[in-house]
């Protein structure tokens, strides 16, 4: 066949566009990469990933491992990352829950309720989510007194515009003991659970359920701590000429970040909740209500899991979005990926290849998320039988 | 932030993109072709870069700006100014879009080696220090142990603060803001116990703050920073341009020239007023410019002193004393090459 005729077929004619775009996205960006990296030589610009083993010779306060300004600029963007995983996730999990509870009293038959959460979904799906973050870390650090003058809420927990302090338990041993005894408990705690409801369905008996579990779970820890060498002890904050020493920390920057992402978040998830509970005929709910099903249970046994198939894709996209606004950190001085990023850009004088680094570190974050959550939503979709 | 990696990914395309119509012709043919000089200052800091409600552009920086314009156009205002963030001043550069970078940029060894950057004289000898609110009690930094420093991202100002605390054994907590507002909210609210800048920005900070006579810039300088204009690199006839107009300044403040004297100067006896002024020798066309470039930067724009006394000196809300920035004769670090 010539190619003219070849070209006639839809399929193949749809095939070569393709090619055709991809060849010329990589076309041009292999381009500007040959472009930019020929321009730096020539302008005698450093260039490369070097950088990244110098030390960072400077300090991060808010760390989930430990960090030194001995060590490397590498372990300074792991903090970062670890940042930006920590206040992503927490925000992630504590915007569902709350966006759940908003998205059905949305469709409350109480006015008051309803037309409430609607103007807290409204508010806050309207205003950038950058004002927000200004707006709470203003509020902390201007409404609550300066470290020296902290609030006591109780012996040891302290509240000021630095944060919340409260007393820290360190682990001289057993920590490891105590840690694998309490994952043994969970886990046979859940197949307890498992076994018990198999059984009430199986034979209609009930079987003590949650005391059981909960003493599966208590049981094996309290054994630890009987038959090994545990030890800790209590770290209380102690007020020093400036801070608050010891004890555990939550800085204000976290917390504004982490209402800020949690609030925006909620929001959306509101509505995605909410729409997918009005995707749900109306007859599944009065079938319900006519098995004698109350309208908690028909909320929690019949719509809800319905619910569910519609709203998964929405909410991916709303855990991901919220990855990626948590670089928004930078502005109130959190220091998640992209502000460490920063400083590193700022010391090194190198921008495009800690750039490169830290986009290719939210693009894995946001495809792992997508990733899961399309999992998880083959694991819930409606399958045909 | 999002929108600073679109920013800082454009300043990359066009490194990858304009740089090279940049280099083919010299700045300073670049620059005449265009009629304007266009000069990168910073985003706004009392006395040094800051423009008025008109849009107008007045400060330190900004005056070394227009001497530039000046000895290329005999023209103060035939400049353009471009506010640069601090993370993407140099890729700003580097790409063409601006033909110097006047922003309280410290001269450093990685950057001339590393940055593709070269830079002119030090204009402003500057110094990283620490303020605190007098309320504290504190005199010393040395003080400080476990206190919490708020400072922006600034290069060199978080390795120095290490460098300092751990020098000095102590621990601090340090908490870093990307906006120059809420950095110094932080720190006015009590978030903070101190802030950290060059000493130039503090005072800049301070001089903003409601009642500045609570604040107290602490007596130690954790570092040197020579502030100085940048170009790019392998240009040397656009670097001596930049170079010898800030010299031109602190030459005209030893030998008394002064924008009120100048045309009176013109008949000096002096040989090397003659020479700065363009009376005799022909200096400004060995770098390709006016004959009397000497005598315009001054009659325009003033010589050290001046632009120094009118953008941060006592009078001005900075209230800052000359200290290292005097003449050497005056037991200063200002020490112009000889114009001959």
């Amino acid at each position: 066949m010539s190619p003219i005729v070849l070209l006639r077929n839809r399929r193949v004619r749809e095939l070569a566009y393709q090619v055709l775009c991809v060849a010329a996205v990589i076309g041009c960006g292999w381009y500007l990469l040959n472009n930019a990296l020929a321009n730096m030589a020539k302008q005698d610009i450093a260039t490369g990933f070097d950088y990244l083993g110098r030390e960072a010779s400077f300090i991060i306060s808010d760390t989930p491992i430990a960090f030194e300004a001995s060590d490397s600029y590498a372990r300074a963007m792991l903090v970062g990352l670890l940042n930006t995983v920590k206040v992503a996730v927490l925000a992630i999990v504590l915007s569902t829950i709350i966006g759940t509870f908003v998205g059905i009293a949305r469709l409350s038959s109480n006015p008051l309720l309803s037309r409430l959460m609607l103007a807290y979904v409204e508010a806050l799906r309207n205003v950038p989510l950058l004002l927000y973050l200004f707006l709470w870390y203003s509020v902390i650090i201007f409404t609550l007194p300066p470290v020296k003058q902290a609030i006591t809420l109780l012996p040891g927990v302290f509240v000021s515009n630095s944060g919340l302090v409260v007393p820290a338990f360190i682990w001289n041993s057993g920590f490891w003991v105590v840690a694998a005894a309490a994952a043994i408990g969970i886990v046979a705690a859940i197949l307890w659970q498992r076994w018990a409801s198999r059984r009430r369905i199986a034979t209609g008996k009930s079987v003590p359920g949650w005391p059981v579990a909960l003493a599966l779970v208590a049981l094996p820890i309290a054994a630890a701590v009987l038959f090994f060498d545990v030890s800790g002890e209590l770290d209380w904050p102690v007020l020093g000429k400036f801070r608050l020493t010891g004890g555990a920390h939550l800085k204000p920057e976290f917390v504004a970040l982490l209402l800020g992402l949690t609030l925006g978040a909620s929001a959306t998830v509101a509505e995605i909740v909410r729409s997918g509970i009005l995707a749900i005929r109306k007859g599944q709910r009065e079938a319900a209500h006519a098995l004698g099903l109350s309208d908690r249970l028909t909320m929690r046994l019949v719509i809800l899991p319905q619910a569910l198939r519609v709203i998964i894709p929405p909410l991916t996209n709303v855990y991901v979005t919220t990855f990626k606004n948590s670089s928004l950190a930078i502005a109130i001085g959190y220091p998640d990926l992209v502000m460490v990023s920063n400083t590193i850009m700022n010391q090194t004088g190198q921008a495009i290849e800690p750039i490169a680094l830290f986009m290719l570190v939210y693009l894995l974050l946001s495809l792992a998320t997508s990733a899961l959550m399309n999992w998880y939503n083959g694991r819930v979709a409606l399958k045909g039988r | 932030m999002f929108r600073r990696a679109c920013r800082i990914a454009a300043a990359a395309l066009l490194l990858g993109t304009s740089a090279i119509a940049a280099q083919a012709a010299s700045t300073l043919e670049t620059v005449k072709a265009r009629g304007k000089l266009i000069c990168g200052v910073s985003m706004g800091t009392t006395g040094f870069a800051l423009a008025d409600a008109q849009g107008k552009f007045a400060g330190f920086d900004v005056d070394v700006c227009r001497a530039i314009a000046t000895a290329v156009f005999g023209d103060p205002n035939k400049v353009d100014f471009v506010m640069t963030n601090i993370n993407t001043r140099f890729q700003v550069l580097q790409s063409g879009e601006i033909d110097v970078l006047s922003r309280q940029t410290t001269m450093t060894y990685s950057r001339e080696a590393s940055l593709g950057i070269d830079f002119g004289p030090a204009v402003f000898y500057d110094g990283q220090g620490l303020m605190v609110a007098k309320s504290l009690g504190v005199n010393s930094a040395k003080e400080l142990d476990g206190a919490a420093v708020c400072t922006l991202p600034g290069t060199t100002t978080a390795q120095n603060l290490a460098d300092f605390f751990r020098a000095t054994g102590k621990k601090f907590e340090l908490v870093v803001f990307e906006n120059p507002d809420e950095n110094n909210n932080a720190f006015f609210s009590g978030r903070c116990d101190a802030v950290s800048s060059d000493r130039s920005d503090l005072a800049s900070i301070r001089a903003a703050s409601k009642s500045p006579d609570d604040y107290v810039i602490l007596p130690e300088t954790i570092s040197k920073e020579p502030l100085a204009p940048a170009v790019r690199q392998n240009d040397s006839n656009w670097r001596d341009i930049v170079s010898w107009s800030a010299w031109l300044m602190m030459a005209a403040e030893e030998k008394g020239i002064t924008q009120a004297n100048v045309d009176a100067q013109l008949k000096s006896e002096d040989p090397e007023i003659q020479r700065m002024l363009g009376v005799t020798d022909e200096l400004g066309p060995m770098l390709g410019l006016d004959k009397a470039w000497g005598y315009n930067v001054i009659k325009h724009v003033g010589n050290y002193a001046e632009v120094f006394d009118r953008n941060l000196g006592e009078k001005t809300a900075l209230g800052l004393s000359r200290g290292p920035n005097t003449l050497w004769n005056a037991g200063g670090l200002l020490y112009p090459p000889p114009f001959r």
